[in-house]
């Protein structure tokens, strides 16, 4: 009876997680997919700790089990709650890595208690080993890398000792399944120690700008690690749940490259930023044209349409709020205002959306990137908040820039442009933007934040 | 071969979890909004998760004398719940403020 409690507590946990991960994906039914997925998972840890049998032994240690799964609640509660909307990828990345390190763990201590199985479950307990110590290190240099604790790091021969390193996890791998003698119980520290070492150089060199590639990339590894421990247990709803995420996770990486235009290898071996020496935009003596608040207040005002394109500075800034109060000062003068979004402003795609829906802006105002570009045509002014390489015109027309063939917002098809921004510094990318030299286009110095709470102030009065 | 063979015969039915999984997966993801991007790689996230299961079962079955299985067990069990209940509540927050006002 308690076995098929236990089946059955599974059964409806794969269930919950295939109808969360199709909800989760309609923004009405997001939500109820979140919490239906969390009971589900409920459900199967609480049945694994009630009715679990292995040869006839329930589950022991019952006392420390839940005291593991109190702290994890606790800690994981707090921090999640804890965090800022800004922080969110960093956060993310954090969990993940988590995951990971308990995949290699299972590893670790399946092999420390049967050394001696066969190939086949050797093999098993190794990949999930290799995998979920790679998916921890690189989840972990992919959280300080978009915390700005761990800077990049590439160099040409980065690329060839990664592959080598690569080829060496695989063969020391495919020796231990032929003869296991050669090393002896010590190849599982081996194959950590090459694993975690990976984990950490695979990251290192892709630049920050591709850290959410990167990190959903290593969301179905650890899936995949995960799914390595159902065919261990014999276990369908880690193999369900795990080979779900593995794929859905690939599925997603790839939709994430195709909104940068760009392949997933180039992502991996292709480093960002850095040189880009060859790129024609670097003409220097250009000047850029400047505008005042007051000037810009009275722009705004009379225009019929102004589009806002929010960008990761304004995150940081936190002026999601005052961009709010912006958008509501120039409706009540009678200005149709819309938001216009790159998939990829902020540091993730759907980010920014994210921080708009925090400072109550309603879901319609927010135009994705390919119904914006037509309607820039008909829009008197555009306001640049913080973005840079998201309206980057080089992608369209300099082939030679790193960026080159990424759809961008096209607000140099509008008749004004305003670029707020603190400082002529490059973006996160780390290349030129000739739209700031742009005959359209005016800069306004400043902080994001305290320049629309004054630019508020001024279209008040204008 | 005859050991994959024998491997594919006795395991038959997680293969084709496995094979119908990765079909299931792709389909399932495919059309998602943009803006939906975060919350489902959060979401994903917190279900890869489901590793802790396995996490309890190493710990729940480790002998009493067993001291590293114990004290690894207990970290991968704190790692792993720290996983779904991180990635779970993080993921709603998210979901929160879509939510349609008033």
């Amino acid at each position: 009876m308690s076995s098929f409690l236990l089946e059955l507590s599974y059964l409806i946990g794969s269930i919950t997680f295939v109808i969360g991960l199709k909800k989760l994906s309609h923004p009405e039914s997001a939500r109820q997919g979140n919490l239906l997925a969390a009971a589900g998972m409920g459900l199967a840890i609480l049945g694994t700790i009630l009715f679990h049998e292995h040869n006839g032994e329930r589950i022991g240690n019952i006392g420390w089990i839940v005291l593991a799964v109190g702290i994890g609640t606790v800690v994981g509660w707090m921090a999640a709650m804890r965090v800022k909307m800004t922080a969110m990828p960093q956060m993310v990345s954090l969990f993940n890595g988590m995951g990971g390190a308990c995949a290699a763990i299972i590893s670790i201590v399946e092999y420390h208690s049967h050394p001696d199985g066969d190939a086949l479950y050797l093999l098993v307990v190794f990949l999930g080993l290799i995998i979920g110590s790679v998916s921890f290190s690189g989840s972990m240099v992919a959280f300080g890398k978009l915390d700005e604790k761990i800077k990049d790091f590439s160099a040409k021969w980065l690329t060839v000792f990664n592959l080598a390193l690569l080829a060496v996890i695989f063969i020391v791998l495919a020796t231990a399944m032929v003869s296991p003698e050669t090393f002896g119980p010590s190849v599982l520290w081996i194959l950590l120690s090459l694993s975690l070492l990976y984990g950490v150089l695979f990251v290192m060199p892709i630049g920050g700008a591709d850290m959410p590639v990167v990190i959903s990339l290593l969301n179905s590894f650890t899936g995949m690690a995960a799914a390595f421990g159902g065919f261990l247990y014999h276990n369908q709803v880690m193999l369900t749940g795990g080979i779900l995420v593995g794929s859905a996770g690939t599925i997603l990486t790839v939709l994430m490259c195709t909104a940068m235009n760009r392949s997933l290898l180039n992502v991996i071996i292709g480093s960002f930023g850095g040189g880009g020496g060859t790129s024609a935009a670097t003409k220097g003596d250009q000047t850029v044209k400047e505008i005042n608040l007051t000037d810009t207040a009275i722009l705004c005002s009379y225009a019929s349409k102004v589009c806002i394109v929010p960008g990761y500075g304004l995150a940081v800034a936190q002026a999601q709020h005052i961009c709010h109060d912006l958008e509501k000062q120039l409706e009540a003068k009678g200005v149709e205002v819309y938001y216009a979004i790159h998939p990829v402003a902020g540091r993730m795609p759907g980010h920014m959306n994210v921080l708009l829906a925090e400072a109550d802006v309603p879901y319609p105002k927010l135009v994705e990137m390919e119904d914006a570009n037509g309607m820039m045509n008909s829009t008197d002014v555009v306001i640049v908040v913080g973005a840079n390489d998201v309206v980057n015109p080089s992608a369209k027309d300099d082939p030679g820039s790193p960026i080159f063939g990424m759809p961008v917002i096209e607000v140099w098809d509008a008749k004004n442009i305003i670029v707020m921004k603190r400082s002529m510094r490059s973006g996160y990318a780390g290349i030129e933007n000739p739209l700031f030299f742009h005959a359209k286009t005016k800069m306004l110095f400043g902080d994001a934040k305290e320049t629309l709470q004054k630019l508020v102030a001024e279209v008040k009065m204008a | 071969m005859d050991a994959l063979a024998s491997f594919f015969l006795e395991n038959q039915h997680m293969v084709y979890i496995v094979v119908l999984s990765i079909f299931l997966g792709i389909e399932v993801i495919s059309n998602v909004p943009a803006i939906l991007h975060t919350p489902l790689m959060s979401g994903a996230n917190a279900i890869h998760g489901v590793v802790i299961i396995g996490a309890i079962i190493v710990m729940g079955h480790a002998s009493s004398d067993d001291y590293l299985a114990l004290v690894l067990g207990f970290f991968a069990v704190v790692l792993g719940t720290l996983n779904v209940v991180g990635g779970f509540v993080v993921t709603n927050r998210m979901l929160e403020m879509f939510k349609k006002k008033k």
